[in-house]
């Protein structure tokens, strides 16, 4: 069990005795600032955390962690031994330094090769459906742990450097809250003294329970909710965890200085800090066009900061409550197009997890020579979610009732993995 | 050497069979209010021809039938579903949701005082030709510019670096265009068709080539995924790599219609006066198929180099046909020629007007985009997606979820109303400001957002169909919400139109993000999460709107004579709210100024900061 230091200077009682002494309104406490008055315990954490680094635009996993050397599928890479049972691409060096800690599912099969679709698929456990909105990994995962969650306040679910999927069903107040790598938080800072936004505050909490109570349909109310969220993140001390700067020179080399080096490290921060759910995002898989010449570039960032990533949670004991998934929204098609590029391909691909009771260094499935086949049980975004969240503690058993109306499991009904836990 | 068959006039042919009356019978039996299908038939056979004269679009229907048609249509929904439906929004509701969706902001105090005082039975009406005349003719287009660039190249198009996709200029052919009021299915062909360069500078600029620069990469998938999706309402992206999962679209349907953008070219150079840049242009040229090369001699005669390396007469022989192939997923090959979504050939098209070269490549037989866009705006589904889209974006759902995946899969929530809907408009000569008006002055439009006890079901976010039978609450747009605190402070009157545009672009592009992907995917957090509410909250904007300097909106009703503390704080909530404050909303602000001790304009400033931060304004209801 991991245990925090309250923060210092400046936390939330502090906040509020200030209040209490100068503002111009002496109303009745309301929900507004009420928020503000109830997280002031101790930090301490006792669930489970995960980051998913997303790999944006669907990367070519054949290439990468399932390859196909001597195959016409195969491409110019040659694979490379790890401290785990499988081989993976010679990009990857340092990441195979670490693969006694990350297992590989190279046994996925999924039926959505559209962007979109796929990221919605891969995101939520379910198909794209007109009449409801699914919540993504990081809202389900918010909602589900909200009561472990009192002394958290920056918002649950971090995604940083893209938008990630959104909160469907469960409503604005479990969105991602999404910043850039860099970890400047825009507008973060008030332009008025505390006791005047206090008193802005009270008047603004007249207005927003007046239209909540005209009952015009939810958005008023969610609006309402994701006011105190920001005004929680905008006093919180814990805002330094999007701060990398805070880190020493050496730790920033070591994650690399790049976007997606300095996105691990403040998802490493974030976990730290008690969120329960960072994405990471790196894009430009798409590689439709010179997928080996852009592997070049794109191997190595991923080699640095993920192995860096894996390493400083273990040596931090945070990996063991940290589930590591790397994956995007589908593979890649093992044939290799006229423009030495590979396509979208969902039927048979790999993603790779890790930490938070996930097993480490073991390949589950497998597919055929070329890579055109799942060769063992095929494995769907319902089966990985599922296994994710059972390791997160998170009841498979329980139904969301969905704004339709309809009970609705979480995971889509998935089975967890078994190969991977235990 | 003469184009044979392009000008020849092609006999219209109505899909759903019905007959068409003489333009005459018309008039008689428009007094019909029963049904649309009676009065909106005869469009001159030429309306499917490259130009005709569209004078006086909008008098050839009467507004009030369509309207009290839709009406129509709307209650029979209510009533098979037992919804009551909820009473009226109020004059100033009304107006506050009519200026945004309209012209793309909240009306002025002295705008709603002028439409309180109009006691004519017509005023609703009346406001909304105001809305559509001369005199707001600029919001107009700036609202609507907003909107189609949106639609066409999203709100990332255009604005990253590097890219070729010039969006100003796309932006300057629609302002043009909107303006003008000119038609919708001119405005596709346009689109479609468009020639020239992207970039300004250039001789042959052309803006309207920016919807397709950067859709004609990767041999065009992604302009015919767009075309479709913007202009059938159809969603066949997926049916590129396979057969639509859940509809009859079919993977050689999505080649067969790209095979319409393969004379299309895309041509990049340096510019003169940036070494990093690129300028694109568009052209159509000669396409001899896949594999295959499109050869001149010095007569100026055409061959064609196959791909065993042969060459024959491009005038003299079926080598004229320009394949392309694609590969199914267990490998196979097929081949495509350019077929509409609806299963007609160019090649039969072409052979009924006596061409054999309907599957002609060279662009002195078949100029393929000319084709498919006179296909696209003749077809049923180009009128029903239009009415579909303008329909979502004034009552916040469409007929279908989402508007753009229409089809069998994905049945509408009122097929009757969209036919005929649609029908009026393409009467109307594909007059945007006609449909506009008509969806404006409807009652679901002028209903309120107020839940009533007998249509809490009507809730499409809980995934209902829609039945309108409320006015469904949907956040502003970021474009909307800086217009209307620009206008409700005058905060930018002293900056010059360029300026002001390069402010509002800059602070629009904080919200948006791209995927990086082919499709173009982007998204927004202007979407009612943490980082809109810190800018509202704290950014700059907000900011400047709050400024209490010399001159400033606030300083000047603060020190405004004629107005009493009582009389300031009604102007800040008409501004943008559109509603007097409620009693305990006043007691609470005269606590602020009894407080402040006399500092009227620091507790004005709070008070309209709390009024800008608040859900009922940032909604639209």
């Amino acid at each position: 069990m991991q245990h925090f230091t309250t923060p210092r200077g400046m936390n939330r009682r502090h906040f509020l005795t200030h209040l209490a002494g100068s503002a111009a309104l002496a109303a009745p406490a309301l929900a507004l600032t009420r928020a503000l008055a109830a997280n002031a315990a101790t930090l301490q954490r006792n669930h489970k955390s995960c980051i998913l680094l997303w790999m944006g635009g669907g990367p070519p996993s054949i290439d990468i962690w399932d390859m196909k050397q001597g195959a016409t599928t195969g491409g110019p890479f040659k694979p490379i031994s790890t401290k785990g049972d499988g081989q993976i691409n010679e990009l990857l060096p340092k990441v195979a330094q670490q693969m006694h800690r990350l297992s590989i599912v190279r046994s996925m099969s999924t039926r959505e090769a559209d962007h979109e679709r796929g990221r919605y698929y891969m995101h939520t456990g379910f198909v794209p459906n007109p009449n409801v909105k699914h919540p993504s990994y990081g809202s389900v995962v918010a909602h589900e742990l909200r009561r472990e969650l009192g002394a958290l306040e920056i918002p649950p679910f971090v995604s940083i450097g893209s938008a990630s999927e959104g909160p469907g069903f469960l409503g604005m107040a479990y969105a991602p809250f999404q910043v850039d790598s860099n970890g400047r938080v825009r507008d973060a800072q008030a332009k008025v003294s505390d006791a005047r936004r206090n008193d802005r505050m009270k008047l603004l909490d007249v207005l927003e329970r007046r239209f909540v109570r005209e009952d015009r349909g939810p958005a008023a109310a969610e609006h309402a909710k994701v006011l105190q969220s920001t005004v929680s993140l905008m006093t919180s001390k814990q805002m330094e965890a999007f701060d990398i700067q805070g880190e020493d020179q050496s730790t920033r080399e070591w994650y690399g200085e790049t976007g997606f080096g300095r996105s691990c490290l403040m998802a490493r921060r974030l976990v730290e800090t008690g969120g329960p759910f960072i994405e990471v995002n790196l894009g430009g898989w798409d590689l439709h066009e010179n997928c080996f010449e852009q592997l070049q570039t794109k191997l190595p960032e991923v080699d640095v900061a993920m192995s860096a990533l894996v390493e400083d949670l273990a040596t931090r004991g945070l990996l063991e409550n940290t589930v590591v998934l790397w994956m995007g929204e589908f593979g890649r098609t093992p044939r290799i197009n006229g423009n030495a590029g590979r396509d979208h391909w969902a039927r048979s691909w790999s993603v790779v997890a890790g930490g938070g009771g996930i097993e480490g260094g073991r390949v589950v499935g497998a597919t055929n020579e070329d890579g055109t086949r799942v060769t063992t049980e095929p494995y769907s975004s319902e089966d990985l979610m599922a296994t994710v969240c059972q390791t997160m503690g998170i009841s498979l058993d329980k139904f969301f009732t969905a704004s339709n109306g309809r009970p609705m499991k979480i995971a889509g009904g998935g089975k967890v993995i078994t190969d991977l836990l235990s | 050497m003469s184009p044979d068959g392009l000008q020849r006039p092609r006999p219209f042919r109505f899909k759903l069979g019905i007959k068409t009356m003489a333009r005459s019978a018309y008039w008689q039996s428009a007094s019909s209010i029963c049904c649309l299908l009676t009065f909106l038939l005869p469009w001159p056979a030429s309306a499917a021809e490259s130009s005709p004269a569209y004078q006086t679009p909008s008098s050839l229907i009467e507004s009030d039938q369509v309207v009290a048609r839709i009406d129509e249509l709307i209650d029979q929904g209510w009533q098979e579903n037992e919804l009551r439906p909820s009473r009226a929004a109020s004059d100033p509701q009304w107006c506050r949701r009519v200026f945004l969706d309209v012209i793309g902001r909240v009306p002025t105090v002295e705008e709603l005082d002028r439409f309180a005082s109009n006691r004519a039975p017509t005023k609703r009406r009346d406001l909304v030709e105001q809305l559509l005349g001369g005199e707001y003719a600029e919001e107009y287009a700036r609202n609507w510019t907003t909107f189609w660039t949106n639609t066409l190249i999203g709100r990332t198009g255009g604005r990253q670096r590097r890219s070729l996709t010039n969006r100003g200029a796309l932006e300057g052919f629609l302002h043009d265009w909107l303006l003008e009021n000119k038609p919708h299915d001119q405005l596709a062909s346009e689109l479609i068709t468009a020639s020239g360069s992207a970039d300004p500078e250039e001789e042959d600029f052309n803006g309207a080539v920016n919807f397709l620069v950067e859709k004609l990469t990767e041999d065009g998938v992604q302009a015919t995924a767009k075309t479709a999706e913007i202009f059938l309402g159809t969603a066949v992206q997926c049916t590129q790599c396979h057969n639509h999962p859940f509809n009859e679209y079919r993977q050689d349907r999505f080649w067969q219609l790209n095979a319409f953008f393969r004379q299309a070219r895309m041509r990049r150079k340096r510019d003169p006066e940036d070494e990093n840049r690129r300028l694109a242009s568009v052209a159509d040229e000669d396409f001899a198929g896949e594999g295959r090369r499109v050869l001149g001699d010095d007569r100026g005669e055409i061959f064609l180099e196959l791909p065993d390396g042969k060459l024959v007469d491009a005038e003299a022989t079926e080598q004229t046909d320009a394949p392309i192939f694609f590969e199914l997923r267990n490998g196979q090959v097929r081949v495509a020629y350019p077929v509409y979504v609806d299963g007609q050939s160019l090649a039969d098209e072409f052979s009924d007007r006596g061409s054999p070269y309907g599957n002609s490549g060279a662009v002195q037989h078949v100029n393929r985009r000319a084709e498919l866009a006179k296909l696209i705006v003749a077809d049923r589904q180009f009128d029903r997606a239009m009415v579909n889209r303008l329909w979502a974006h004034f009552l916040g759902h469409g007929f279908t979820k989402p508007p753009h995946d229409m089809g069998p899969h994905n049945p509408p929530s009122h097929p009757e109303l969209l036919d005929e809907l649609g029908q009026a408009f393409r009467a109307a000569g594909f007059d945007q400001e006609s449909l506009v008006k008509w969806i404006v002055l409807s009652k679901p439009y002028s209903l309120s957002s107020r839940i009533g006890r007998a249509n809490r079901e009507d809730d499409p976010t809980l995934g209902a169909t829609p039945q309108f039978s409320r006015f469904y609450v949907r956040q502003m747009q970021a474009e909307q919400l800086y217009e209307s605190l620009l206008v409700a402070t005058e905060a930018d009157a002293t900056v010059s139109a360029e300026e002001r545009a390069a402010l509002k672009d800059r602070w629009l592009r904080q919200f948006n993000t791209a995927f990086g992907t082919d499709d173009g995917a982007e998204s927004t957090t202007f979407n009612g999460s943490i980082p809109q509410v810190l800018t509202m909250m704290n950014g700059d904007l907000v900011q400047r709107a709050c400024s209490t300097g010399s001159g400033s909106f606030l300083d000047r009703i603060a020190n405004d004579p004629q107005l009493s503390n009582r009389e300031k704080i009604i102007h800040l909530y008409r501004a943008v709210l559109a509603r007097l404050p409620s009693k305990e909303e006043t007691n609470i602000c005269n606590e602020l100024l009894a407080a402040r001790d006399g500092d009227v304009v620091g507790s004005l400033q709070d008070i309209w900061w709390a009024v800008l931060n608040s859900n009922e304004f940032v909604l639209i209801h």
